[in-house]
């Protein structure tokens, strides 16, 4: 794996990258990525992996600068130019996910095909989704409401020897920031509003045992949007897909993306 | 120094079952609890305690701001604050104070508080709080990663509206007004008094400091826990070269006076026992919002041995499940120093030690807590004012007290007429 960082508006993304071929771009969830993941390995075994951090997520910083939902959208906008050489595939993840369909909306030639895990951007009063922020203080609750194997999301979050411990502390805390910041208190974006704009192909995969992510948002979008979309649901997964079942996350997308 | 009567106008009827039955105090606390009959009993007895507080010698009464709340039930201070203004003549109405981020436009609150100000004859202390994550994050659905800017430009904002003469637009980050003038103006020139209250954020206290403002802690784990951050408070003023003038800091702090020591006991009790075992029932879920909290607070919290240990403190405020180690007990909340209880005399030797010890000029005092009825609330108030208030009344007379409201003369204010 290669890390480089780019820069835009005076904020600097990690980008990481692996694989070779066609490239696609993986937009991390909840709290990002603090460390690689065994499903970008399975996803560059046939493809260029390029994985940009967002602002506030583990590897970036500047949310505090990003006010509205279109400063989000811009960033993102600015992170996938800078991260890639044009046109591409994008597989987005819970909070990313619902950054991935504004850009796709604002700016369709960018976005070829969409792929979104358990995504955030719609709330539904008849069907209500659960509060994400709203979790007992301490190292205990997110593991079980993000993993059907929680003991994955804790690997993910272990501290490293040469971590500091209140640097990672906040560095958690930091990834919860960024996405409330645009995502408070609802996770509605208003996508529905500008879902007809959504012309691309697009795979909606939901872990089976999301705590997070109501069914019926899936359905929801894929009534909403006017190209073709696709729901799969993972057996076994919860929120997110990409940490509790990476072998099969990994052969839906590339079955999709053929 | 200054004695100040805080009402909070706690629910006085919840079950005794709460803590075990109820997810929640704050927030999602269950609505079918309330009975609006029977509030209205409470809420008239407690503006009747306010007033009576005012008539019988207490410099200040105070009423503060809170949402979805068992142990508060003013989600507008400001409503009962103009019928205090009506009602007393002379006590200063500390409103403590309006959630800032909470009103838009913010101008709202410059508005309300002139208003309260022209009433009471400028009688008006302004307080500013950031508001707590439960009223704010969640019961108002504010953003809190944004929370604090939002509230220092409101500041900024409502600050600029009482002084600027002529009409002015404001282009803030997150307020946008074309016309911005406000009418009525108040008083008291060039504002009221600004107090602000805070739990233990260095950066708070160095904003107070900066804009000389009084920074009012207001724990409700009494003066034992409250040295340390009052320390740490004035530690922080040595490093910014003010000086150690103890008007500029109030502190909140529960008493509970009677005849004899025994009989003080007896009393308050089940009152305290009421308030911190029912109304302290925060649901965990509630406390820590991200970015509430900022990453310099965060930082210096651990860095700090000081503010950690109020933090410790007042996250067990807010645990939910009991009080993770603190005082559960009416004996354990005694000796915590939670609630000053005993005689008139023991009482004015203690709040003496505390003021001195934590150098605060200005106290607020809970004389009525969780269930007390109306007539002990009654006793415990004229009590200390009869026999604490003339004991403790002279501490830091040396000291200059810029920080109190400066009415217009008595002759020149207007009294109510009787009705006919």
């Amino acid at each position: 794996m290669e890390e480089r960082y780019v820069s835009f508006n005076g904020v600097e993304a990690r980008v990481w990258e692996q694989g070779e071929g066609e490239p696609v771009v993986f937009l991390p969830g909840f709290m990002g990525l603090p460390k690689w993941i065994p499903f970008l390995d399975l996803l560059a075994e046939q493809r260029r992996v390029i994985v940009p951090s967002l602002p506030g997520f583990p590897g970036a910083a500047g949310h505090q600068q990003l006010d509205e939902l279109s400063d989000w959208v811009v960033a993102t906008l600015e992170i996938l130019e800078a991260a890639t050489d044009g046109p591409v595939d994008l597989i987005a993840s819970s909070v990313a996910a619902a950054l991935a369909l504004e850009v796709a909306a604002t700016n369709r030639p960018l976005i070829k095909r969409l792929v979104l895990i358990g995504p955030f951007g719609i709330y539904d009063e008849a069907d209500p989704a659960p509060d994400p922020w709203a979790q007992r203080p301490g190292p205990k609750s997110y593991p079980g409401l993000l993993c059907a194997r929680p003991e994955r999301f804790e690997e993910l979050w272990s501290k490293p020897d040469d971590a500091e411990e209140i640097e990672w502390q906040i560095i958690q805390i930091r990834g919860r920031e960024a996405a409330a910041r645009y995502l408070w208190p609802l996770g509605d974006t208003g996508i529905l509003k500008r879902a007809y704009r959504l012309t691309q192909p697009m795979l909606l995969i939901r872990g089976s045992e999301d705590k997070l992510i109501p069914a019926s948002y899936l359905e929801k979008l894929k009534a909403a949007v006017p190209g073709e979309a696709a729901i799969q649901e993972l057996a076994g997964a919860g929120h997110l897909v990409e940490l509790d079942e990476p072998e099969a996350l990994a052969g839906s997308i590339n079955q999709f993306l053929g | 120094m200054k004695n100040l009567w805080f009402h909070l106008m706690p629910y006085k009827e919840l079950p005794d079952e709460f803590r075990e039955e109820h997810p929640s105090v704050w927030v999602n606390i269950d609505s079918r609890l309330f009975d609006p009959e029977r509030a209205h009993v409470m809420y008239n007895e407690f503006m009747d305690e306010l007033e009576y507080a005012a008539e019988v010698g207490f410099d200040g009464i105070c009423v503060n701001e809170h949402h979805s709340n068992g142990y508060g039930m003013m989600p507008s201070p400001n409503l009962i604050a103009s019928t205090l203004a009506r009602r007393t003549s002379d006590a200063a109405l500390c409103v403590m104070g309006n959630s800032l981020a909470l009103y838009n436009p913010p101008v709202r609150v410059a508005e309300e508080f002139a208003m309260l100000d022209c009433i009471s004859g400028g009688r008006l202390i302004a307080g500013f709080p950031v508001g707590s994550p439960m009223d704010t994050a969640f019961a108002y659905g504010q953003n809190p990663s944004m929370l604090r800017d939002r509230y220092y430009e409101a500041h900024d904002l409502v600050m600029k509206a009482w002084q600027e003469e002529d009409t002015f637009s404001f282009n803030g980050r997150f307020n946008k007004l074309r016309y911005v003038n406000v009418w009525p103006r108040p008083v008291q020139k060039p504002h009221p008094p600004i107090w602000i209250p805070g739990g233990g954020s260095i950066e708070t206290w160095r904003w107070c400091a900066e804009l000389d403002y009084v920074y009012s802690y207001l724990s409700y784990f009494g003066y034992k826990l409250g040295l340390k951050t009052m320390q740490g408070f004035w530690e922080e003023m040595d490093k910014l070269g003010k000086d150690r003038n103890p008007y500029r800091a109030g502190f909140l702090q529960f008493v509970g006076v009677a005849e004899t020591h025994e009989e003080a006991l007896a009393l308050y009790k089940e009152p305290a026992e009421y308030f911190y075992g029912r109304c302290l029932h925060v649901s965990p879920t509630f406390v820590q919002p991200p970015g509430y909290t900022t990453e310099a607070t965060i930082r210096a919290r651990v860095q700090s041995q000081i503010v950690a240990a109020a933090t410790k403190e007042r996250s067990k405020q807010h645990s939910g499940g009991g009080f993770g180690g603190g005082a559960t007990t009416w004996e354990e909340i005694v000796e915590a120093g939670y609630v000053i209880v005993g005689t008139p005399d023991e009482v004015a030797e203690r709040i003496k030690e505390v003021c001195t010890n934590l150098n605060v000029g200005n106290l607020m005092l809970l004389l009525q807590f969780g269930n007390m009825d109306h007539d002990l609330t009654k006793y415990n108030t004229k009590l200390y004012a009869e026999q604490v208030l003339p004991q403790v009344r002279d501490l830091f007379s040396e000291w200059e007290n810029r920080w109190w409201p400066r009415p217009m003369a008595s002759e020149a204010r207007h009294a109510p007429s009787e009705v006919a």
